[in-house]
């Protein structure tokens, strides 16, 4: 299973082998990694799973859709580069080792 | 056992109460009961991803086994509770066992309401509110070809977008004149009437459904409307709104209305009883009238209570003050609802509804009440902390396209006092 690792907001990290096709937040949520909400349960109505990919990962992705797109605009945290909502990156084998980091705040 | 945390319903709000109890520090042990036999899981996908076959049921486990051990809550499902004796601070489970507790909070949620005419429980009608509900709805679509969803609210109408999309016949009854009437203006409701059309969806508004009629091999058949039409149909879904389950509640001796009475903290009268999610009724700050306790079935309002009643149970009570909000997934519609509207409310529309791209503000004595959108996720979000700021705008500002929403926060009294 490819291993995600999340930076915490507490600065330590928290490794988790996940699933295929499972989604980076619902891993998180699953395994009680704080600092990701996920209010809407994966929906793509919240923006409260918002996270910064590491760059190296970020080539890897499908690039966000339009929803996703505008709820970006509107993350609580500040959005940079590498922000994304993890409910929209779903796991496959290329993402063994992807790192994502927590944000300060999710509202 | 030792007293402690007993929470009786394991969806949002008794998941979300027992992980904030904990997280708040609250170190007694956690009892968090379910009656049905899945952990908790997801519910908006039931009547989306789920029948549209884009999640499976594992998919919406909540957490996983190890997070109830490492947080030392006690998960015991397929486990109803039949009585509580308050006097005791006791409540035993339909085996006779009895459980002791310091802190006792509701969470039961709420039912389907049944649908109470002849034939309304033959064989082939369907409720969507449990996974093995939305599992039945899933085994029927694979093999019937048309359905009848009486209830055009969002329950029906999610379920026929789902049911359309996998290529059935469907006809939606809906009693009042408009769809979604209960909830939202003329003018989301006409959204979606279009769009249901355009997809070929029967809608019928206006009609009641008088009897179901059974075939020859004692399934549901046929709708039967007032107005002396028959709709064949091989299945029938049922969404017509829920009933809170504050039985227990009534049957302890605590005041309900139609829901367990709370404060803002999700506090009874009885200093050891909580009640949080759909089976709570309680004041909301962004209601039309703030002392009177409203009942809101949604996520976020049972997160949100949730979080005020451990806080309660963490010895700092914070109440709830989050602005309500609730979505809808249908075919490629995503609607988003931020506050709480009133049909006397001013509308303002910005965008482009022929495009379904739009929001549509609601402005009481010239505030930001009430926003939906559709398909327009970030004025959604802003909308939100539009209603929260309180904010003062003019309907030629909402309804340019050109004007920037986010100077409305720039500009709005910092310290607006909470009702």
């Amino acid at each position: 299973m490819p291993a995600i690792h999340y930076l915490l907001q507490d600065g330590s990290t928290r490794t988790i082998d996940a699933p295929l096709g499972r989604s980076v937040m619902e891993v998180a949520i699953l395994n009680n990694v704080r600092g990701i909400d996920a209010e809407c349960g994966g929906c793509c109505s919240c923006a409260t799973c918002h996270v910064y990919v590491d760059e190296a990962f970020m080539a890897r992705l499908p690039a966000p859709d339009e929803m996703e797109e505008e709820l970006l605009e509107g993350v609580a945290s500040e959005r940079r580069s590498g922000s994304r909502l993890s409910c929209q990156i779903v796991i496959d084998a290329a993402l063994d080792g992807l790192t994502v980091q927590v944000p300060a705040r999710q509202s | 056992m030792t007293a402690g945390l007993l929470i009786i319903g394991a969806s949002y709000a008794g998941m979300q109460l027992a992980d904030a109890a904990r997280a708040k520090g609250y170190a007694g042990p956690i009892t968090l009961l379910g009656d049905e036999a899945a952990a908790p899981y997801q519910r908006p996908p039931l009547s989306k991803g789920l029948l549209l076959g884009k999640q499976t049921p594992e998919g919406l486990t909540i957490r996983a086994p190890a997070y109830f051990e490492e947080q030392r809550i006690a998960l015991r499902l397929q486990s109803t509770a039949v009585a509580i004796d308050r006097g005791a601070r006791q409540v035993t489970l339909h085996n006779g066992e009895v459980l002791a507790y310091e802190w006792l909070v509701l969470a039961t949620g709420a039912r389907s309401r049944p649908l109470q005419v002849p034939g309304g429980d033959l064989p082939g009608v369907h409720g969507l509110r449990s996974l093995d509900d939305a599992l039945a709805i899933d085994a029927m679509a694979r093999s019937a070809r048309r359905v009848c969803v009486i209830g055009g609210g969002f329950i029906g109408l999610e379920t026929a977008s789902a049911l359309r999309t996998r290529g059935l016949d469907v006809d939606v009854i809906e009693a009042g004149a408009q769809l979604l009437g209960r909830v939202v203006p003329p003018e989301i409701s006409e959204h979606f009437a279009r769009l249901h059309a355009q997809q070929g969806v029967q809608l019928h508004c206006g009609a009641s459904v008088q009897a179901l009629q059974a075939g020859p091999d004692g399934r549901v058949a046929a709708v039967l409307l007032a107005d002396g039409r028959r709709l064949a149909c091989d299945a029938v879904v049922v969404g017509i709104g829920v009933l809170a389950n504050d039985e227990l509640a009534q049957a302890a001796g605590l005041p309900c209305e139609q829901g367990v009475l709370v404060d803002a903290c999700g506090r009874t009268p009885d200093p050891w009883v909580l009640a949080a999610g759909d089976c709570a009724r309680f004041p909301n700050p962004y209601g039309a009238d703030p002392a009177q306790p409203l009942r809101l079935e949604s996520i976020q309002a049972a997160n949100d209570l949730a979080r005020a009643a451990a806080s309660v149970i963490a010895g700092q009570p914070v109440p709830y003050q989050a602005v309500p909000w609730f979505w809808s997934d249908q075919y490629a519609s995503k609607l988003q609802i931020a506050g709480l509207g009133l049909p006397g409310d001013a509308r303002v529309l910005r965008g482009s509804p022929d495009e379904g791209r739009f929001s549509l503000f609601l402005l009481r004595a010239g505030r930001v009440v009430c926003v939906h959108s559709i398909n327009r996720p970030a004025e959604h979000l802003l909308a939100r902390k539009l209603i929260e700021s309180r904010v003062q705008a003019s309907a030629a500002a909402l309804a340019d396209p050109d004007f920037a929403l986010k100077s409305l926060l720039d500009s709005s009294p910092a310290a607006a006092p909470r009702a």
